[in-house]
């Protein structure tokens, strides 16, 4: 049976967030913490092929024990089974360990089902890096597929995976082999909205948790702080950006004075 | 085959939390739906919870939920277009254990409530709407929702759907509500240092103070405006009734500017930022309005069920102890297999001889009485103020010329008469 696994983050909504001006942090009590956007796409990305190829549709996340919540938004969404890892080991952990720490989970869902296909989001909202995906697939030795913005088609007997990657101009179509890893953007699919069944079962569901002690054959230095090289150095807010000019007057007066700015600065166009 | 509850509590506000909460402690498999993404996201109060109906149902609740201040003064100010004859009492011993009353901000508060049900066994799912009840040979057999396979059945339904309950107006219930029936709050809350709170209205750390303004508040409209403490904010708003607010052809939201650009008011919320805004109508027809609260597998509580003391700003504490009786009743009618409408009846009795239906009995015709004499607001309220403005300000007359002044600003005979009649009036709906 097509065994889907999503991988998901819970996140502060950065929408509303404040900055924390003085430190230039993100003040996290001060925004909700919701799904990630682009994760919540890609659970749906996930439920939709199950229905249209049967399966099952697993989602797995890291974070401190709240983040139940977001697997409780996936099983809304229509997925069957919940995992998530969370323990202070982790805490602090860049992109790198982060990825080594799912992989391992991965690894452990794995065993208790084959995995036929992962499916992230393109990227976190709160970190905008788009690494964890790609850093899985990387650890499983699978193909990773970034900016999924369709599902054209996908065979388990015949082991491959047709899709399409949005491109800045244009998309490219390409075969790859399963099991494999997709990325996806958020226009890939349209958010259903969920069946009451479906409400009730998530108001109930309890998620499977591990410790780092419940996964297999971990290295505990590529976890957490201890296993992140990366330093944020410095975080600030973008300025604001300056007023623009607006043209007053008749439209001719509006029109010549817009050729003479554009006159004025043409070598912005060169 | 969809699910069967032993019942389906709509509306997660403190009537709907506070039944489920009493029936999943009892053991009944109880499925609370709320519209909103959580509970509280959509429901307003202007800030008051009472200690003892809380405490009825979640003993030393105070220990542990997020609430503001405890009360320990209560302001009520008859204010005109720049003066104010104010009383108030403040008793210390409310600000200890077991307290009076709170100030709360209901997007924390009954969120905190809900968590309380669901710990109970209650089961929670939020951003879902009951759009309409299930009725099968004419008893309620569940409630329709809005989402796909939305259709969820139960023994028993309680709707605490809220001020314009349409599931008890879908079932006939109540007609929709007469402008003089419900009441128009606005508020805003005010984000303002703590110390500086503390420092205006005369307060320790984790005290708080209440303020009732009647008069030019309103602009002589039926209503009253009200100023809150919390923690480190203010709550400020206005509530008339919908048929003053039509009647004057004001808007809602410029009687809230007027408020707090008053002078008697601005004072206090002085450099203040605005964080949120609000506003909700308030069901206030009182005794006379309370619709049909119990049929055939089905029972209204709280705000549906005009459940307000507009005299006394009490609501949410007749919410939660509604919601309790109506558990109480549902435990009851469990035990023996029937939900017909004459056993769920009881709810209706036990409502009655309450302490819900005694107060509502006893102010039955105030609201109604100060509405159709607005002479009270527009008229006397400004007397008062003339008269105490001339007995204190000292100018040389002696007091027996300013008690004949004071006389003579009371107009004519014919006119005094009135007065007389009008506070004999007063008495009589209030006593």
């Amino acid at each position: 049976m097509l065994h889907i696994v999503a991988c998901i983050k819970q996140v502060p909504d950065t929408k509303i967030i404040k900055m924390n001006p003085k430190t230039n942090t993100m003040d996290r009590a001060s925004a909700p913490a919701i799904l990630n956007p682009y994760d919540a796409h890609a659970v749906e990305e996930a439920v939709r092929l199950k229905k249209k190829y049967g399966g099952i549709v697993s989602v797995l996340t890291m974070g401190p024990p709240p983040a139940v919540k977001a697997i409780k938004k996936c099983i809304e969404l229509g997925a069957d089974e919940g995992y998530m890892i969370s323990d202070r080991a982790f805490a602090g952990a860049d992109t790198l360990a982060t990825s080594y720490a799912l992989t391992k989970a991965l690894e452990k869902i794995a065993k208790q089902r084959p995995i036929d296909l992962i499916i992230c989001g393109k990227m976190t909202i709160d970190g905008d890096t788009g690494q964890v995906g790609p850093g899985i697939a990387r650890r499983l030795n699978i193909p990773p597929l970034t900016g999924v913005n369709k599902v054209v088609e996908l065979n388990k007997e015949k082991g491959y995976a047709i899709v399409h990657r949005k491109l800045e101009d244009g998309y490219e179509v390409v075969k790859s082999q399963l099991p494999c890893l997709f990325t996806v953007e958020k226009d890939i699919n349209d958010i259903s909205f969920a069946p009451l069944p479906n409400m009730i079962k998530a108001a109930r569901y309890q998620p499977t948790i591990w410790t780092a002690d419940d996964l297999e054959d971990v290295d505990r230095k590529q976890l957490g702080l201890k296993g992140s090289p990366t330093i944020v150095s410095k975080v600030w807010a973008p300025p604001k950006p300056e007023g623009g000019k607006i043209l007053t007057g008749t439209k001719e007066e509006q029109v010549n004075e817009l050729l003479s700015i554009i006159l004025e600065k043409k070598e912005l166009f060169s | 085959m969809p699910e069967k509850f032993d019942c389906i509590v709509v509306g997660a506000g403190p009537a709907g939390t506070a039944c489920a909460y009493e029936l999943a402690k009892a053991g009944v498999n109880v499925l609370l739906l709320e519209r909103g993404e959580y509970p509280g996201a959509k429901n307003v109060m202007g800030g008051v919870l009472y200690r003892k109906m809380m405490e009825d149902i979640i003993p030393e609740f105070y220990k542990e939920a997020p609430l503001e201040r405890p009360i320990v003064e209560q302001r009520f100010m008859m204010m005109d277009k720049e003066s104010a004859v104010t009383f108030s009492y403040k008793g210390l011993e409310w600000g200890r254990e077991p307290y009076n009353n709170f100030t709360v901000l209901r997007a924390k508060f009954d969120q905190w409530f809900a968590e309380k049900a669901v710990e109970q066994g209650a089961l929670l799912v939020c951003e879902t709407v009951a759009v309409e009840c299930i009725v099968e040979n004419g008893r309620v057999i569940g409630v329709r929702t809005d989402r796909p396979d939305g259709d969820i059945y139960a023994d028993v339904v309680v709707l605490a759907d809220g001020v314009n309950s349409l599931l008890a107006k879908q079932l006939g219930f109540h007609r929709e509500w007469r402008p003089d029936e419900v009441a128009l709050a606005t508020m805003e809350i005010l984000k303002l240092d703590k110390n500086v709170i503390e420092d205006r209205f005369n307060l320790e750390a984790n005290q708080g103070c209440t303020i009732e303004i009647f008069g030019d508040a309103t602009k002589g409209i039926l209503g009253t405006g009200f100023l809150y403490t919390n923690k480190d904010t203010l709550s400020i708003g206005v509530g008339t009734l919908l048929s003053g607010l039509i009647k004057h052809k004001i808007k809602p939201y410029e009687l809230l500017e007027y408020v707090k650009n008053h002078p008697m008011i601005r004072p206090y919320i002085q450099g203040s930022e605005p964080v949120e805004y609000l506003a909700h109508l308030i069901p206030e027809g009182g005794y006379h309005s309370i619709p049909k609260v119990a049929g055939n597998g089905v029972l209204v509580v709280g705000d549906a069920a005009q459940l307000v003391n507009a005299i006394h700003r009490e609501g949410s504490n007749m919410a939660m102890t509604s919601g309790r009786l109506a558990a109480e009743t549902i435990i009851m009618a469990k035990e023996q297999n029937d939900f017909s409408e004459s056993m769920l009846d009881q709810y209706r009795m036990k409502l009655m001889e309450s302490f819900i239906g005694q107060d509502l009995k006893k102010y039955k015709d105030a609201t109604h009485h100060f509405e159709s004499f607005p002479q009270y607001f527009e008229q006397y309220i400004p007397m008062l103020n003339r008269a105490a403005s001339q007995m204190f300000t000292v100018d040389g007359a002696s007091k027996w010329e300013k008690q004949k002044k004071i006389w003579r600003d009371l107009g004519s005979t014919k006119q005094k008469f009135k007065l007389a009649r009008d506070m004999m009036k007063a008495w009589k709906v209030m006593k």
